[in-house]
């Protein structure tokens, strides 16, 4: 990466704050929501120029402090201070005026906008009354290079720029407003590895213009590379705060959950054994993927690697008949079937945990049973009676913490969300599971808990293939892991294998052995 | 090695729905043209042509007010109530006076900026939907005419009356006001804070909460100046048959007939997306239908089938490709390296 820092724009930066004092302090800040406290009199300080990493499992508190030095919520005891004056911001918009700015995690955006209008929404630039559409897309086009970023253009449709692009807009809104603290709520969770490097390049940038970064993160290998200083939080209290340098990945995740990483990744329960063919294809293809030679066995966790727009998503839509195989073949158990739509599949014994559980997964607004007999009811309407008494036992395996089964899922967090949807597949006893993304967004007690699981359903026989874009997941769950790139398998490899090999065939730069054969 | 290359992927150009609506238009013309040429007649004769923009300049009127309102994400269902009760006021305030004129018409468009302004209040403070709050204040409207009118009332000078009847060449005068009123909308969607905004709380009224915007603002200009364009589509009836008329809006079935010209034009019914320009296409391609068949001596009960057909078929195509579009955001390529 060249990134070059302007000189020009570090001295022009008259708001540039002294560096040796706390932009952004929480005091004893404490929030109950219906009577329920979940943050207990939390403590940290953001240094200008510094990225701040604020970690912790789902439910431990993040998102609500994130949000109370945003602006979202007002806090109901304590004090926070801002650039070393207490604020106390009653709406977002404030925040951001003050020079606060948050990336939330599902953007604030209009897809159907443009980039520039996105950026300067509510506060367009005007000449002599009247909008100035050109000047507007001017300013979005000069903030973007100082970001380095001269590939989207500022009258682009948001709606027409990939995730990426679109969490850089957000970051590009946020510094229209001059921000001086910019939030960040798992700004990598829906990126792909060389997404998350270009991010890092940009927080980099901003760093260097002594903007302080709050980040959020699952991902332990980021807080590592990326931050200066640390926050855990476990169960709305503060458990440890210093520098990085303090820390080993260990001792982190011994903080986040009391349980050390060597547990991370169950291995295959004794037992297990990989059987007959469950599922292959043989030259399936259709406008997505091309070329697919893909077998599953009983009792296998086969892991997809790629980089994003790769075809992985597609590939698990395809087996799965939600966007099914225009060519080829697809034998189950021996015979051969023709899966057109995720009905025939489903009534086939395959399931798929799609990559977007709140759009693709959840009735959001209906209870965690009719979300988990969603499935059943629709496809097996003869077996819902029976299923329903095995819901309960199902959710309570899963250890999902929730109020009742009449609860609705909105109001559940992301790792729960996700054991609803598992229940919801595990009701119909697949065969075949399809598994996109699976940790994506859940807290590390749920990622265990879906690992675990992955591991019982292999020893009773289950064909797994899990889609991923975390490295060390695929390195860690699969018995066989298969690359892809532009729409095909372009690698298969051992189990174990290092990132470098795994990226390497991801970019296209390796020779696979399939590619040897083809 | 740039940070930039390894995530930018191709785009396509992709034709504008505005496009398309006028290359559909081009297309109804040329069948119409063929059409009405094999049954002996000249579809290009200037009284057609004056038949046709006659036919727009009203739909188009409440079409254009309609986009707004649908930009926003409501509707507006009592257009046709407003538009009757303008007539009658206009007329009823002028009783043939020419210097009524100007009161009829004040009247009148106050009166329309009053439903507008109702309309938008229960909308954004009552939180009632869009579709529900203007089909009730529609019924109040319709109660009234109902209650105090059996026929048509009050009469329109000769003076107001020569708007609807006289024209540049081809071109109705009242075709030349919609034409400009349309620009002159078009310009305040894109050249005003308020225009921006429109599009804003359509798209998303949370989004546009967080960024600081007034939500209730662009709504309720929208439903006033819809009402208002409806208002100005009864003065245009009114001068056309002379009189007010309780029926007038009902009978022309303009609430149903310029949500479907809003939509045909390519405006996302649920609001955030869309343009005039796309709408006064759609009222075209309308308006061209409807002289074609009647022209054709088409069939009266099979007009109806037609303009549905088209209106679903639209409608699908335009889904379409926002799937296509959607889902192309998962597949973009990589630029490898």
């Amino acid at each position: 990466m060249d990134i070059e820092i302007n000189d020009d724009l570090r001295n022009s930066d008259t708001r540039r704050p002294r560096m040796n004092t706390p932009i952004l302090e929480a005091r004893d800040v404490s929030k109950s929501f219906f009577g329920v406290e979940v943050l207990h009199g939390v403590s940290m300080q953001l240094m200008p120029g510094s990225v701040h990493g604020l970690v912790g499992e789902n439910g431990a508190g993040k998102s609500t402090l994130m949000k109370i030095f945003a602006g979202v919520y007002q806090r109901d005891g304590g004090s926070v201070l801002f650039d070393g004056a207490e604020v106390d911001f009653t709406h977002p918009i404030k925040a951001m005026h003050a020079g606060l700015a948050t990336v939330f995690q599902e953007f604030n955006l209009l897809p159907e906008r443009s980039v520039a209008e996105n950026v300067f929404l509510g506060r367009e630039p005007r000449k002599v009354g009247f909008v100035d559409n050109r000047g507007m897309s001017r300013a979005t086009g000069a903030l973007l290079a100082e970001l380095g970023i001269d590939f989207i253009d500022p009258d682009a449709l948001v709606a027409s720029l990939s995730v990426a692009e679109q969490q850089i807009v957000e970051i590009t809104k946020a510094l229209s407003f001059d921000a001086r603290v910019i939030s960040m709520d798992e700004p990598t969770a829906a990126l792909a590895d060389h997404e998350v490097e270009l991010l890092h390049a940009i927080i980099e940038r901003l760093k260097a213009r002594g903007v302080a970064i709050l980040y959020v993160s699952h991902r332990l290998k980021e807080v590592f590379d990326l931050c200066d200083t640390v926050t855990v939080l476990k169960d709305g209290a503060l458990v440890w705060s210093g520098a990085t340098t303090e820390l080993t990945p260990d001792s982190l995740v011994r903080m986040m959950v009391g349980r050390s990483i060597s547990t991370f990744f169950p291995a295959a329960i004794e037992g297990t054994k990989v059987g007959e063919t469950r599922l292959s294809v043989m030259g399936g293809g259709n406008g997505y993927v091309d070329a697919i030679d893909l077998t599953l066995r009983a009792g296998e966790i086969v892991g997809v690697a790629g980089l994003q727009g790769a075809g992985r998503t597609e590939l698990a839509e395809a087996i799965f008949g939600a966007v099914p195989f225009t060519r080829g073949t697809t034998i189950l158990d021996g015979e051969k079937v023709t899966i057109r739509s995720a009905r025939r599949a489903v009534k086939s014994g395959i399931a798929l945990i799609t990559e977007d559980r709140k759009a693709q997964g959840l009735a959001l607004r209906q209870s965690v049973l009719d979300n988990a007999l969603l499935v059943i009811r629709g496809v097996f309407a003869s077996r819902t009676a029976v299923v329903r008494r095995e819901v309960p036992g199902i959710l309570s395996s899963l250890e999902i913490s929730f109020r009742g089964l009449n609860q609705e899922v909105q109001f559940l967090s992301g790792g729960n969300q996700q054991k609803v949807v598992l229940t919801k597949w595990l009701a119909t006893k697949p065969r075949v599971v399809i598994l996109d993304e699976p940790t994506r967004g859940i807290d590390v007690g749920a990622k265990v808990a879906v690992y675990s699981l992955m591991r019982e359903l292999a020893k009773e026989g289950v064909a797994i293939l899990m889609v991923s874009s975390e490295l060390p997941e695929v390195i860690g769950m699969s018995d066989r892991i298969l690359v892809m790139h532009d729409g095909r398998i372009t690698a298969e490899l051992e189990p174990g294998s290092s990132e470098e090999t795994i990226l390497s065939a991801a970019t296209g730069t390796l020779t696979g052995p399939l590619e040897e054969v083809a | 090695m740039s940070i930039d290359a390894s995530v930018r992927p191709k785009r396509r150009v992709r034709l504008d729905s505005t496009v398309i609506v006028y290359i559909a238009l081009v297309v109804v013309v040329v069948v119409g043209a063929i059409l009405v040429n094999t049954a002996g007649r000249n579809f290009f004769s200037t009284g057609n042509i004056r038949d046709i923009l006659t036919g727009m300049s009203v739909l188009g009127l409440v079409a254009i007010g309609q986009t707004l309102v649908v930009l926003t994400g409501s509707l507006d269902l009592s257009v046709p109530y407003v538009i009757s009760l303008s007539s009658l006021i206009a007329a009823e305030t002028m009783r043939g006076n020419p210097n009524n004129i100007a009161q009829g018409v004040l009247f009148a468009l106050a009166f329309a900026a009053v439903a507008g302004l109702a309309n938008g209040l229960v909308v954004t403070k009552l939180k009632v939907n869009g579709f529900i709050a203007t089909l009730g204040v529609g019924l109040i409207i319709k109660g009234y005419l109902d209650t105090n009118y059996k026929g048509s009332s009050g009469s329109v000078p000769t003076e107001f009356q020569y708007i609807g009847a006289t024209g540049l060449g081809p071109v109705p005068i009242s075709t030349i006001i919609m034409l400009a009123l349309a620009t002159l909308v078009f310009l305040f969607l894109r050249k005003t804070r308020m225009g921006h905004h429109i599009y804003a709380v359509g798209g998303s009224l949370e989004v546009s909460r967080l960024s600081g915007l007034r939500t209730a603002r662009p709504v309720i200009v929208a439903h006033i100046i819809c009402s208002v364009m409806a208002g100005l589509a009864g003065l245009l009836l009114a001068s056309r048959l002379g009189v007010g008329s309780p029926t007038v809006g009902s009978q022309g079935g303009y609430d149903l007939l310029s949500i479907a010209a809003v939509v045909l034009g390519g405006t996302l019914l649920a609001g955030g997306r869309g343009s005039i320009w796309g709408t006064i296409g759609g009222v075209a391609i309308f308006a061209v239908l409807d002289s074609v068949m009647s022209a054709i001596q088409f069939n009266p009960f099979l007009k109806d089938v037609v303009r549905g057909v088209v209106i679903v078929a639209a409608v699908a195509i335009y889904t379409g490709r926002g799937l296509e579009r959607r889902r192309a955001r998962f597949s973009t390529k990589e630029v490898s390296r």
